[in-house]
């Protein structure tokens, strides 16, 4: 793989990889290359490390083992292995939830001064969910919703409050099955528990405790994360931004930050706009200082304050490889080790933050919210210092920047759509009903150097708005999409169908909405909810003409995503490679066929762009069809 | 120009049968892993990793120069090709009576007990380089031209080839 154009589409990383490639700096695309062939037993789900009798593996072609030495087949083993990740994936969204939800708990004893309640009007709605009285003052609302927040991580018997935000039919099918959360840590540990020797050996059980553990993830823990971070930090508004390693400024002190949690990079914020640190970037020669962001740190900043997003998760290591970034700053999540490195070759400071991702030889400077502004403040001054090191002959910044517009959130389409004062979904719904819009698709997840990098995601999105299809957006997908263009209100007349078009024109949206993060997920489900609620299409959200993807997933998180979006009622196609279960048929078959009867979503598996279109716009039409909707207005 | 022979540096497997997979894939219809799992009838590996002591053995068919298994073979289904410097197994002629499988000192030739015929390496005659070789994580396994042993070693080997490196 050593053509440039294979493996990203993307100019800018073409560029800065025939750079690394004349200076011989490794990059994962490399990394890739001297892992093929990858292993076989690994694809297919059918290696076993889970006891000490193991490592074992089953013959996927029937003539070896059938069985490990515990006597575990390929479905259970398959299934163990799948749900493990589910697991994982679920405990990294929570975790990220509980910590802020722990920062709303020291923010309302007064143990930090760095933060406060910026959207006092969202933390009266989650008040009022969570049955606290709203006449109180402000400190305790806050105190007591902190308390009653992270009560749901410990939460051992019920179920989960944000569950109610549901339709009651969902409801009701997630209590049938068993499946509706007890509590966020529970389901996480319960899940992990099943999967250990002699435990679990039905792969149907297994996909179910998987799928309930992943409910916890999409209605508790990345819930709690999205809406927390909008009432401490503010709810994002459309907003403008530009996207691709274009943003760097060659001039500028640039500063990168890098990974999931926007508490540390809030202050980030407001530290490259302290008047003190540019006076001091300024005494070192540089005209300013300019924060940039990648990955879903960089969703956060740019949703709420239009922070420029350098690029998506395969980029982390091009963005160093400019040779124009004095620091990067790490929180959690994503993060290549190879970061360490790749900096190594350049002057660039690589900064790890959070206890929980620590990297051997590199500077750690931890971040509590407690001294957050300080932190953030020494960080940006250390890059400050770190700019007339830079050597100038070998910076190389490309040129390819791009405009968007991001900051969608549930509450915001309501506003778009019906005006500040008679907010609604109604128009939303009547453009669905009446056929003007297809229906809506989520396409979200990573990059995967397996896939040219940035092709599925643009390709696909560009083929679902062709068919008058909204797509909403999160993560790295959305980051691909805007730098080829898509998340710019002009788009809809390039590549929008006539219907879509006629929306975007009317309401003055891009046809691709950019929800945020990967944890801003949950703001789909709930934007799925208010769409039910608003009434003519049907009583579950799996009655929504609507569809889900990761096209270019790599993460655990995704396939966790993947579960609870499928448990909530979603269609929900999974591009670069399958799920590591093709090793079972049955449970391949389980999870690709039977769980729609069951929970009215199921996975599909696809390795290209087109096809994957085609077989969405199938499924939303199937919906409509069910719906006894009118024809698509503009075929 | 000297054939190319499978020499293997056993010190380097680590009985991951990824060289099993590599080559059952290799010789299925669709030459791919996800389908080749699903075909109806499925394809073996011409390959095994056998286990002795605290040694892991990639063991298929060696092409030995003075190959017992033609000798043994009744239907003349087995040929061996100087030029190439392989044994060649003609599957329409074949018996299906196992002499091969008895009389390989190597036990590299496997019986398919569906298809009542054996299975023998080809050395992927229609690659570049065998499958196992491009499959191998630890390079064990080595494609390369035939090396002349010392007489001593040449004595122990009954086909005149022994592992480069144990």
């Amino acid at each position: 793989m050593s053509d440039s154009k294979q493996k990203s589409i993307d100019l800018a990383t073409q560029e800065i990889l025939k750079k690394a490639q004349a200076e011989n700096i490794k990059t994962a695309w490399d990394r890739l290359e001297s892992q093929e062939p990858q292993c076989g037993f690994g694809q297919l789900g059918l290696c076993c490390t889970v006891c000490d009798m193991g490592p074992c593996r089953i013959d996927p072609f029937g003539e070896g083992a059938s069985v490990g030495v515990c006597g575990a087949n390929a479905d259970t083993i398959a299934a163990r292995n799948l749900v493990r990740k589910v697991a994982v994936g679920a405990s990294a969204h929570s975790d990220h939830g509980r910590d802020v939800a722990h920062t709303l708990s020291l923010l309302s004893e007064g143990h930090t001064h760095d933060y406060g309640i910026s959207d006092i009007e969202k933390l009266k709605d989650l008040a009022q969910e969570f049955g606290i009285d709203i006449n109180k003052t402000k400190e305790e609302i806050t105190k007591a919703l902190s308390k009653k927040l992270l009560e749901e991580f410990g939460r051992q018997e019920g179920e989960l409050v944000f569950l109610k935000r549901a339709p009651k039919k969902r409801q009701a099918i997630w209590k049938k099955l068993n499946i509706a959360p007890r509590g966020i840590d529970r389901e996480i540990v319960e899940l992990l528990h099943t999967t250990t020797m002699g435990v679990d050996n039905d792969y149907k059980n297994l996909v179910n405790t998987g799928l309930r553990c992943a409910l916890s993830d999409g209605w508790g823990g990345s819930m709690v994360a999205t809406d927390l971070q909008d009432v401490i930090l503010g709810a994002p508004v459309p907003i403008r931004g530009k996207v691709n390693l274009g943003v760097l400024k060659e001039n500028y002190v640039n500063i990168v930050v890098h990974g999931h949690e926007p508490i540390l990079s809030e202050m980030a914020v407001k530290a490259s706009k302290d008047p003190e640190l540019i006076k001091l970037a300024k005494g070192v020669g540089a005209e300013g200082i300019n924060l940039a962001g990648i990955c879903c740190t960089a969703n956060e900043v740019l949703m709420r304050h239009g922070i420029p997003v350098a690029g998506n998760f395969l980029q982390q290591e091009l963005a160093i490889i400019t040779g124009a970034v004095e620091v990067m700053i790490v929180d959690v999540q994503c993060i290549m080790p190879a970061l360490a490195e790749v900096a190594t070759c350049f002057h660039t400071k690589l900064i790890t933050t959070n206890p929980k991702a620590r990297f051997p030889g590199v500077n750690h400077i931890e971040f509590k919210p407690e001294n957050a502004y300080e932190v953030a403040k020494q960080i940006i001054k250390s890059g400050i210092e770190n700019f007339t090191k830079r050597n100038k002959e070998r910076v190389n910044i490309p040129k390819q920047e791009m405009d968007l517009v991001a900051g969608f959130t549930k509450e915001i389409i309501f506003q778009i759509l019906g005006g500040k004062y008679r907010a609604t979904y109604k128009p939303l719904n009547e453009a669905i009903i009446s056929g003007r819009l297809r229906g809506l698709a989520g396409v979200v997840g990573c990059n995967n150097p397996k896939q040219t990098h940035d092709y599925f995601h643009t390709t696909l999105v560009k083929e679902l708005i062709k068919n008058d299809v909204l797509v909403l957006q999160t993560g790295c997908s959305a980051i691909a999409c805007a730098k080829h263009g898509l998340l710019i209100p002009e788009a809809a007349k390039e590549y929008a169908g006539r219907g879509l078009q006629e929306i975007c024109e009317a309401v003055g949206i891009p046809p691709v909405l950019h929800l945020g993060s990967c944890v801003d997920n949950s703001r789909i489900l709930t934007a799925a909810s208010y769409i039910i609620k608003e009434g003519g299409l049907g009583e579950d959200l799996s009655d929504i003409p609507a569809a889900g993807c990761a096209p270019e997933w790599m993460s655990e998180k995704a396939i966790t995503i993947g579960f609870y979006f499928v448990a909530s009622g979603v269609y929900t196609v999974f591009g670069a490679s399958p799920f590591a279960t093709l090793g079972s048929k049955n449970l391949t078959d389980y999870l690709t066929k039977d769980l729609e009867s069951i929970v009215g979503g199921r996975f599909e598996f696809c390795a290209e762009p087109m096809q994957m279109a085609k077989i969405m716009i199938e499924h939303i039409d199937k919906k409509r069809q069910a719906l006894k909707l009118k024809p698509v207005m503009y075929q | 120009m000297k054939m190319k022979k499978l020499y293997y540096d056993v010190k380097k497997c680590l009985g991951c049968k990824s060289c099993e997979i590599a080559c059952a894939v290799a010789h299925s219809k669709s030459e791919t892993l996800f389908s080749a799992i699903r075909e109806e009838v499925l394809s073996l590996p011409r390959k095994k990793v056998l286990h002795h002591k605290d040694k892991n053995y990639p063991v298929s068919c060696r092409h030995c120069k003075d190959p017992i298994c033609v000798d043994a073979c009744m239907a003349a289904a087995l040929v061996y090709d100087k030029e190439k410097g392989m044994v060649f197994h003609d599957e329409s002629r074949c018996v299906g009576c196992w002499m091969c499988v008895m009389v390989c000192p190597y036990g590299a030739i496997r019986p398919n007990v569906k298809t009542k015929i054996p299975l023998r390496c080809d050395k992927c005659q229609d690659k570049d380089e065998p499958s196992c070789v491009k499959a191998c994580p630890t390079g064990a396994i080595l494609w390369q031209e035939e090396i002349e042993l010392p007489a001593a070693v040449k004595g122990q080997s009954p086909s005149g080839t022994v592992p480069c490196k144990e």
